[in-house]
């Protein structure tokens, strides 16, 4: 048997001519494909623990002012949304969609007997583990093994990046990282992979699963290049690496393509030194490509069926250190942005100040309840499954 | 195609070793495959040297002041701090290229093969070079040794316990970790302990710390002298004798020795072959050689169905090119990025588990670089892959990271990365002197492939150079490396 050789030409002169080909045959082609309206998520991952309390910002809490007399925001440089809540001054996107009730805010979210390492907490956030429990894939790669029996191509979830998170490999599914559709499949069309492709015969060995990954690669990076080419986003940018992340998904979602899950991060955000300066800069190239992004969502009528979640590994200590930094910390808050929020503004109460464990936020969501909601509310997935637990299910989709 | 002699050479060379050399060419066809074991034991016996690399600087500190994990308590200015930092942090790369190295070259291959399972088996991520170094000399000094001795030496070890927070493990605040992971992990396997076994080996651990020196150190006065219950047994039990507790359970053995069969044999587990493992590997008192003499020379090992049957993790990949292909690399840190890209960067694990390996190595972008990388450097050609930043490594720096640019190609501006290196060729062509032309790309894939399916010289001939017998054989070579197959050992 040629292993997924036919399947491959197929998918591959398909979507090289679809442009050409007449309505009825496209439709007959993306059979397998959403119907557009469905539901997208992004995840933006902020890498290196974001300091949540810089970042909403409990404007009337002396505790939080006597514990940072350096680096707390005074209450009249943050962009205030309520009498007792600011925003960090660099993101005033977010103030707008506040006002506009397309913004969700989640405080002291986190886990159980939190780690401190970078690596570590991040391996729990990625794979929806238990604090002791090592698990190989991840939460979204679950996803694809969930709903992607039988797929041909694994394009449901997509990273931003050179290099795929844990958080998108499954068991027998994992999703593709691109920076650039152009590049990924300039790189992946050299002629010498078609031909180790065409020469292959079903060895029933274990290469066999390279060839299969090699041939699913080669037909989704024509599949994401043609449709990156559909209706390419000619809204304006910013020039930083996260708006031309931003675009790229805009543009795809533009696009008829089957992705449900888009994954970027930013970063670091690990302020043990200068924390000021590091997340200005870092929360000015956040509120700007957002901004682009929502805008372009809007004006295309999709913003109701695209939902942004940002989370990081871990918040940070109450305190401030010596070096105009905050350590490692723990629980955190999330943004949600969406034209489709069921509830909106703040969803649950300011993390408590005087209630610390050492010195640190404890949690009061776990944040597996919040990936519960989102698989099973926003994108109809059977989450019991993916995550193998009961969720607290939440209210905001 | 059958499995001759050669196959089942380059069988046990790339399982108990980085694979062939360049130069152990002509004895592959000819040589019994118990000939070569013996070789490699031979090689191996050697107790290694200690692999040092920290520089002068902080070695100086060594002597009076000592620890980087502590520096926050120390009077020394923040300048000096993040210098030693810093310093400790390139040290570690060092360490990575220097260890890197003797897979390459040394002979010892059999015990640096072992040694990179037992730097995977007991995982431990730490930004003190000392302590990294000292945790990689008692691993590749009882690599091949007794169990006991190892588990003992790295369970004391300042890296294992700073890493498993067992400093903190005292009397009245019990901590953990390091008492969970030393079950879970390092002897039992899930599911043979309660979580009473736990909390009560927590105890029995508290006192056990590390001076600043790397040192371990039995602190008493934060040691719990109460008596414990652990797995049916019932005294004033210190951490030792935990240990020693562990090492009487025959599971112990059976989980090693399964763990040792998924290493080199397959990633599916026999259960009756493990058991036969753990059953002989409990009555030899844990002998770590002769268990794995048990395997390479069981018949079973060079069953059909176990050649070519194992994906390779990036460090095989790396250093089985750099065997095959001697090379001098000009820019050595550029194999750190390869095993970033790749997933398996020494020293960092992704956490205590160690790297889980088989199919969790490749994704699409993994396998398409892994396509490339002998046409990187065969060609110097360039490419674009930034991996994930590691912030537990960058200690909040990243900005400084990234302006030192590492090993861009200068010539341009934001280009790409490169491999600069320069293959020594002729070695290599000796392998095939002597060979008809027709038969040159039979004899080149069966030097390079372990899998049962082989090329058609005609499939690949549009990708290869036909101008000379030399450039025949680079360029097939090239190709060939560049395959799935390729991918397998």
């Amino acid at each position: 048997m040629l292993i997924k050789r036919r399947e491959f030409l197929q998918i591959g002169s398909l979507a090289s001519t679809s442009l050409m080909l007449p309505k009825f045959l496209k439709a007959f082609e993306r059979r397998n494909l959403v119907p557009s309206g469905s539901k997208v998520l992004v995840v933006l991952q902020l890498s290196g623990g974001n300091d949540g309390l810089n970042t909403v910002i409990p404007i009337r809490n002396d505790i939080y002012y006597s514990s940072r007399p350096h680096l707390g925001i005074e209450k009249d440089k943050a962009l205030t949304l309520t009498d007792e809540v600011g925003l960090h001054p660099a993101l005033t996107s977010f103030r707008d969609l506040y006002a506009d009730g397309s913004l969700g805010i989640l405080h002291s979210v986190g886990y159980p007997n939190p780690d401190r390492s970078h690596f570590r907490s991040m391996d729990i956030w990625q794979t929806a583990s238990d604090s002791d429990h090592y698990v190989n894939n991840g939460w979204l790669g679950r996803y694809l093994d969930a709903q992607c029996q039988g797929c041909e191509k694994p394009t449901q979830a997509l990273e931003i990046d050179d290099v795929l998170s844990l958080a998108l490999k499954g068991d027998r599914m994992k999703g593709i990282a691109l920076k650039d559709p152009k590049r990924l499949h300039d790189n992946s069309h050299v002629k010498y992979f078609g031909d180790l492709i065409s020469a292959h015969t079903d060895s029933e060995q274990p290469v066999d699963y390279l060839y299969k990954m090699m041939a699913e690669t080669l037909s989704a990076a024509d599949y994401i290049f043609e449709q990156s080419r559909l209706r390419p986003s000619s809204a304006q940018y910013p020039a930083t690496e996260l708006g031309k992340n931003f675009h790229t998904i805009a543009s795809l979602i533009f696009s008829e393509i089957n992705t449900k899950v888009y994954y970027v991060s930013l970063g670091s955000f690990d302020t043990h030194v200068n924390q000021q300066a590091q997340q200005q800069r870092l929360f000015a190239e956040l509120n700007d490509a957002v901004s682009a992004f929502v805008t372009d969502l809007k004006t295309n009528h999709r913003f109701d069926d695209v939902l942004l979640m940002t989370f990081s590994e871990f918040g940070r200590r109450v305190s401030q250190n010596a070096s105009g930094g905050t350590d490692h910390g723990t629980a955190n808050n999330m943004f949600l942005v969406s034209g489709g929020l069921k509830e909106k503004g703040l969803i649950n109460p300011l993390p408590d100040l005087s209630n610390l464990d050492q010195g640190d936020l404890k949690y009061q969501v776990d944040f597996k309840n919040i990936y519960g909601t989102v698989l099973k509310n926003w994108l109809n997935a059977d989450d019991l499954k993916i995550l193998g637990r009961n969720s607290d299910y939440l209210r905001f989709v | 195609m059958a499995i001759n002699n050669q196959l089942k050479n380059q069988h046990l060379l790339w399982r108990a070793g980085f694979g062939p050399m360049a130069e152990n060419a002509n004895a592959l066809a000819t040589a019994s495959q118990q000939s070569f074991l013996n070789a490699l034991e031979k090689a191996s016996s050697k107790t290694p040297g200690y692999i040092d690399v920290a520089g002068n600087m902080l070695q100086g500190l060594a002597m009076g002041v000592g620890d980087i994990a502590s520096l926050q308590k120390s009077e020394m200015s923040a300048d000096q701090k993040k210098q030693i930092r810093k310093q400790s942090q390139q040290d570690i790369k060092n360490l990575n290229l220097a260890w890197l190295n003797e897979m390459v070259n040394s002979d010892a291959q059999l015990r640096e093969k072992t040694s990179l399972f037992w730097h995977g088996h007991f995982a431990s991520r730490n930004l003190n070079i000392f302590y990294q170094q000292l945790l990689l000399d008692i691993i590749r000094k009882n690599a091949l040794g007794n169990f006991s001795d190892l588990l003992f030496g790295v369970s004391k070890s300042a890296a294992m316990i700073n890493f498993l927070n067992n400093n903190q493990n005292k009397k009245d605040h019990p901590n953990e970790n390091f008492a969970r992971e030393v079950m879970e992990l390092f002897t039992l396997g899930r599911g043979h302990y309660s979580e009473n076994d736990v909390k009560e080996a927590a105890r029995a651990f508290t006192g056990w710390g590390a001076n600043l020196q790397g040192d371990f150190v039995f602190r008493r006065f934060q040691h719990d002298e109460g008596s414990k219950s652990f797995l049916g047994k019932t005294g004033n039990f210190d951490g030792d004798d935990i240990l020693s507790i562990l090492l009487e359970q025959k599971q112990t053995a059976n989980h090693i020795a399964g763990k040792i069969y998924r290493y080199f044999v397959d990633d599916s587990l026999d259960e009756a072959r493990a058991n036969w493992l753990g059953e002989r590997f409990y009555q030899s008192n844990y002998d770590i050689k002769a268990l794995i003499r048990d395997i390479f020379s069981s018949e079973w090992f060079y069953e059909e169905r176990h050649i070519g049957s194992r994906i390779k993790s990036p460090v095989d990949l790396i250093v089985g090119i750099r065997r095959t292909l001697p090379m001098k690399i000009e820019n050595q840190e550029a194999q750190l990025l390869v095993q970033r890209v790749l997933g398996q960067l020494l020293f960092y694990p992704p956490n205590v588990a160690g790297w889980p390996g088989g199919t969790n190595w490749i994704d699409s972008s993994t396998l398409m670089f892994r396509l490339r990388i002998p046409q990187i450097i065969y060609e110097a050609d360039e490419f674009e892959m930034k991996p994930k930043d590691d912030d537990d490594q960058m200690m909040g720096m990243k900005e400084k990271e990234e302006n030192q640019g590492g090993f861009k190609n200068p010539g341009k501006r934001g280009g790409g990365q490169m491999i600069r290196a320069e293959i020594n060729w002729d070695t290599y062509f000796k392998k095939f002197e002597g060979l008809r032309r027709e038969d040159l790309f039979s004899a080149i894939s069966r030097a390079l492939l372990q899998t049962k399916s082989m090329f058609n010289e005609n499939v690949l001939s549009s990708d290869m150079d036909l101008s000379s017998r030399e450039s025949f054989i680079k360029t097939a070579t090239i190709q060939l490396m560049s395959t799935p197959e390729y991918q397998m050992c």
